[in-house]
């Protein structure tokens, strides 16, 4: 597609565990036929819990892992199985912040070093140039100039996770992967950093991937979501179809395991509660992943995978019952 | 009146570090009733997980009890000797952790585990405390018991292991469980699961329940009262619902509106978050006075200089806040 950033194709990062002599290879399927695209200037929210792939998906889509199956075209890029990417021109289009700004800045640099390396390292060598895009970037950030010759040891959480974001784009990308970026920070810390990605978006024009398991958040910041489980899409749409439309179980399942406390009432009368926990993706249970765990489950569901169809504009849904009230 | 199952009275925590001693917490009170889930809310560091091992009478060094009452039953146990806080602890309080993995001994099955509480607490033999155990297993809705029973922890899902230790906790009917953060490692979907398993049975046995977090909205949906702390004191406390729709201290405030709401954006369109401005403040910087002064909106002079003292809520709540009313 003309119009895509990022466009996904029938995205599969297969995984062999085990070995040949204790009990045999097996064949992990993190990633298993995901196709998705995000276009210049949007936020995708993706959602799922604990081993759903969306991490896998994340590095693949940074150029980190070589698809199985399927192709991932980053701007002008094309990456498959055989065709590795640039990493050069890679680290210019898309950049990733992490979750806990603690384990991923290097405790030994100082932020000035920290922001100054992929300057240089992408050739830009004229010292004023370097000095002055670091301090232009951390005062968009909201760091102090006078900061930059400190250590990462030296700031608090949410200022560590600011440098994170600076170091992400200080070669200004196009796509910023954010993979939990506010959990490790305190409670009172996180709308700070909310507000600061979505200024940032704005005024650079960024694209965001949005890695959350806090909905509340996903809803803030999304312009679209994509609802993972055990390697698959299952549900995808405008923020507001998916959360106030969700047409997946498993979606529905998201939404009501979150305490609101503002709606307690009608939180106790509408549970959709899912029940057990998510199978293990080296054993995914046949059919559709989630019928084990689906209040809608018929026999249909243990013998034919659902596809991912439109029950409305943009909104998909990989769901037998898709079109079954809630 | 009836005497409260627990009460905590002018609880203080010291903090010995590099020859300086500070008050990690201090000034805590509060009382929980028979059969009562109470919540403690606050950020990292705000004092509240030592405020649970204070009750449970498992603070180490660097940390001691600088003062303060722990009243269980009538019984006052702040200063009961080792041997009589085990005999205790199991029996009438028990605990569980927010990560079972480490909490449970990996070299002992599951079953034996609980198993143990019987013996030691109820002088129980070995097959019959088995027998038992497997039967707590079937409680917290682990499937097919039987098999479970031998499981060692790392079989188990993480929330199969939490269930676990609920079933642990549980096992000599305590009359109070202290829950520290017990879904923090869980996915959502199973963090609803284990707190709906922890309210369904504490409310069937009438066991009490002391619930530490840092999501004001989770501990809402379970408690009756919630108590919020920051920086090592009780800045409110007030019944689970009127702390949302009248919370009363600037930082309760702050919070509550900080927070990105599931449905607001669908019905307000998206505005930007309300910020808290600052950092909570490291213990050997706690500024004087009112310990939120320097990200209040609502800071005047007196904040800086005077602590403030509880001002009484509607329902048994307080707040201290100079400014408040």
């Amino acid at each position: 597609m003309a119009d895509s950033l990022l466009s996904l194709d029938d995205l599969a990062v297969h995984f062999m565990v085990g070995s040949a002599f204790a009990g045999g290879v097996k064949t992990l399927k993190a990633v298993d036929g995901v196709t998705l695209d995000v276009k210049a200037g949007e936020c995708l929210g993706l959602v799922g819990e604990s081993g759903c792939g969306k991490s896998t998906l994340a590095l693949a889509i940074m150029g980190l892992l070589l698809p199985t199956r399927g192709l991932i075209h980053v701007d002008s890029q094309q990456i498959s199985g055989a065709t590795p990417p640039d990493r050069m021109k890679m680290a210019q289009t898309v950049q990733m912040v992490f979750q806990d700004p603690y384990a991923s800045l290097n405790p030994r640099q100082t932020v000035r070093r920290t922001l100054a390396d992929p300057l240089r390292l992408h050739g830009i060598n004229d010292r004023a140039e370097v000095e002055a895009r670091v301090i232009d970037m951390m005062a968009k950030v909201g760091l102090r100039p006078e900061h930059a010759d400190r250590y990462p040891h030296e700031f608090s959480g949410g200022q560590r996770q600011r440098i994170g974001i600076a170091r992400a784009l200080i070669l200004k990308p196009k796509l910023v992967i954010c993979d939990e970026p506010v959990s490790a920070l305190d409670v009172s810390i996180r709308a700070q950093i909310i507000n600061l990605l979505l200024e940032l978006k704005d005024e650079m024009g960024l694209a965001y991937i949005m890695i959350s398991h806090d909905l509340g958040v996903v809803e803030h910041v999304s312009d679209r979501v994509a609802v993972m489980y055990l390697g698959r899409i299952v549900e995808q749409g405008g923020w507001q179809e998916i959360f106030e439309d969700p047409r997946h179980p498993y979606t529905r399942a998201l939404i009501a395991a979150i305490p609101d406390p503002f709606h307690r009432a009608a939180a106790a009368v509408a549970k959709a509660k899912a029940k057990g926990e998510i199978a293990s993706a080296l054993n995914p249970p046949p059919g559709c992943h989630f019928n084990p765990r689906c209040p809608l489950k018929a026999d249909l569901c243990t013998a034919e995978v659902p596809l991912l169809e439109a029950t409305g504009p943009g909104h998909l849904a990989a769901c037998h019952f898709r079109d079954r009230a809630s | 009146m009836t005497t409260p199952l627990l009460r905590v009275d002018n609880l203080r925590i010291a903090l010995a570090s590099d020859g300086i001693t500070y008050n990690a917490v201090e000034n805590v009170s509060f009382e929980i009733g028979r059969g009562e889930a109470f919540g403690l809310v606050g950020e990292s560091g705000c004092g509240k997980s030592i405020t649970a091992l204070a009750v449970m009478g498992l603070l180490r060094r660097p940390l001691s009890l600088g003062g303060g009452r722990i009243v269980l039953d009538g019984q006052e146990i702040q200063d009961a000797p080792a041997a009589e806080m085990r005999r205790l602890r199991g029996k009438r309080i028990a605990m569980i952790f927010q990560e079972p993995m480490t909490a449970l001994n990996p070299l002992s099955p599951v079953g034996k585990q609980i198993a143990e509480m019987f013996v030691l607490h109820q002088g129980a033999n070995w097959n019959e405390a088995m027998d038992r155990a497997e039967e707590a297993l079937r409680q917290v809705r682990v499937p097919s018991p039987e098999r479970r029973i031998r499981d060692y922890p790392h079989q188990l899902s993480g929330g199969m292991r939490q269930r676990v230790m609920i079933a642990i906790a549980l096992a000599c009917g305590p009359d109070l469980l202290v829950a520290d953060e017990p879904t923090t490692a869980l996915d959502v979907t199973v963090q609803a699961e284990i707190i709906d398993l922890i309210a369904e049975l504490c409310a069937a046995k009438g066991t009490a329940v002391l619930m530490i977090s840092h999501d004001l909205g989770l501990v809402a949906n379970m408690c009756k009262r919630v108590a919020v702390m920051y920086a090592g004191r009780i800045v409110e406390s007030q019944v689970a619902d009127a702390i949302f729709a009248t919370p009363s201290h600037p930082y309760t405030q702050g919070l509550i509106d900080s927070l990105p709401r599931l449905g607001e954006r669908a019905r307000r369109g998206r505005q930007r978050l309300t910020e808290i401005a600052g950092v909570v403040p490291s213990i050997q910087a706690y500024p004087a006075g009112c310990r939120f002064n320097p990200r209040c909106p609502a800071v005047t002079d007196i904040c800086r200089t005077n602590v403030p003292e509880a001002t009484s809520l509607p329902a048994d709540g307080l707040v201290r806040c100079h400014h408040h009313g």
